[in-house]
């Protein structure tokens, strides 16, 4: 478990470090999406496979989707067909690509061994996973206004997303701003 | 507890938040400083999940949810910024947004 915690934590490093020093917006994501899968098996290591599974879902799910989609629309140049030309290189690919399938053996591995279930649901004597059915009973019990605080926010963020980020009105100072610009 | 050290995982959330730190600082595209802030947002998380398990509470993980929840909202509302300054700027650089007027 300890190697296993060491190889996550090398890739988790490594990937963020390479995506924040990237120059193609899709590049960084690519190797953002392996950094967050990292984390996720340091997550299910710490015997926290509730939090490993939002990791996956709502960030390497939900978030790098939008950031994607926000860099389709950004993408619209004369130069994208260039550039999906060159995407299709596996020099791009490949680096992400490897980076995730030592996650991939190193999760395989983690499921099979019988001691390293340890970080999972059933484990040795000593050691004891948090499990989703605790943090669901602390959720909707002591911490339920902060459930209700956390829907607040999420409505004050999709109702601020669709305000910004909606088509300035017709003869709207915006618009000609919008004409003018290089 | 599992079996890990806590100060590995903190430790790796230090490492984590400060490579965040430094792409804010040092990236001007502002598509690049979100993803940092991301960054600096999971390793924060990281850092609840760990000392949670280190005393096999579940209020570690219910504060990474609660900051899963602001990231989300967080992106939205910085990818519709990002955007509108595209729009208006022609560029997604930080530095663009000086040439705003009110």
């Amino acid at each position: 478990m300890t190697a296993a915690f060491l190889i996550a934590a090398a890739v988790a490093v490594l990937t963020t470090a390479l995506a924040l020093t990237r120059s193609n917006a899709v590049h960084a994501l690519l190797y953002l999406v392996v950094s967050l899968l990292a984390v996720a098996v340091v997550f299910f290591l710490y015997g926290a496979p509730l939090a490993a599974a939002l990791e996956i879902i709502v960030y390497a799910g939900a978030i790098i989707v939008l950031f994607v989609f926000v860099v389709i629309m950004l993408n619209l140049g004369p130069e994208a067909t260039e550039q999906e030309r060159r995407w299709l290189q596996p020099d791009i690919w490949v680096g992400p690509s490897l980076l995730a399938a030592v996650l991939l053996v190193e999760l395989a591995v983690l499921l099979t061994d019988g001691s390293a279930a340890a970080a999972g649901v059933v484990g040795p004597a000593g050691t004891r996973a948090v499990e989703a059915r605790a943090v669901g009973i602390r959720l909707f019990g002591p911490y339920l206004l902060a459930v209700e605080l956390a829907s607040f926010l999420l409505l004050a963020g999709l109702v601020g997303a669709w305000h910004l980020g909606r088509r300035p009105w017709q003869g709207s100072p915006a618009r000609e701003e919008e004409g003018e610009a290089p | 507890m599992t079996g890990l050290p806590m100060i590995w995982g903190l430790g790796l959330a230090a490492i984590l938040f400060v490579l965040g730190l430094l792409g804010v600082l040092v990236r001007r595209n502002i598509l690049f400083m979100l993803v940092s802030l991301e960054v600096m947002l999971n390793a924060a998380g990281l850092a609840f999940v760990v000392a949670g398990a280190r005393w096999g509470d579940a209020d570690g993980q219910v504060m990474f949810l609660i900051i899963l929840t602001v990231a989300a909202a967080e992106v939205a509302v910085g990818l519709a910024l990002a955007l509108q300054l595209f729009r208006r700027t022609g560029s997604v650089d930080a530095d663009a947004a000086m040439r705003l007027r009110g």
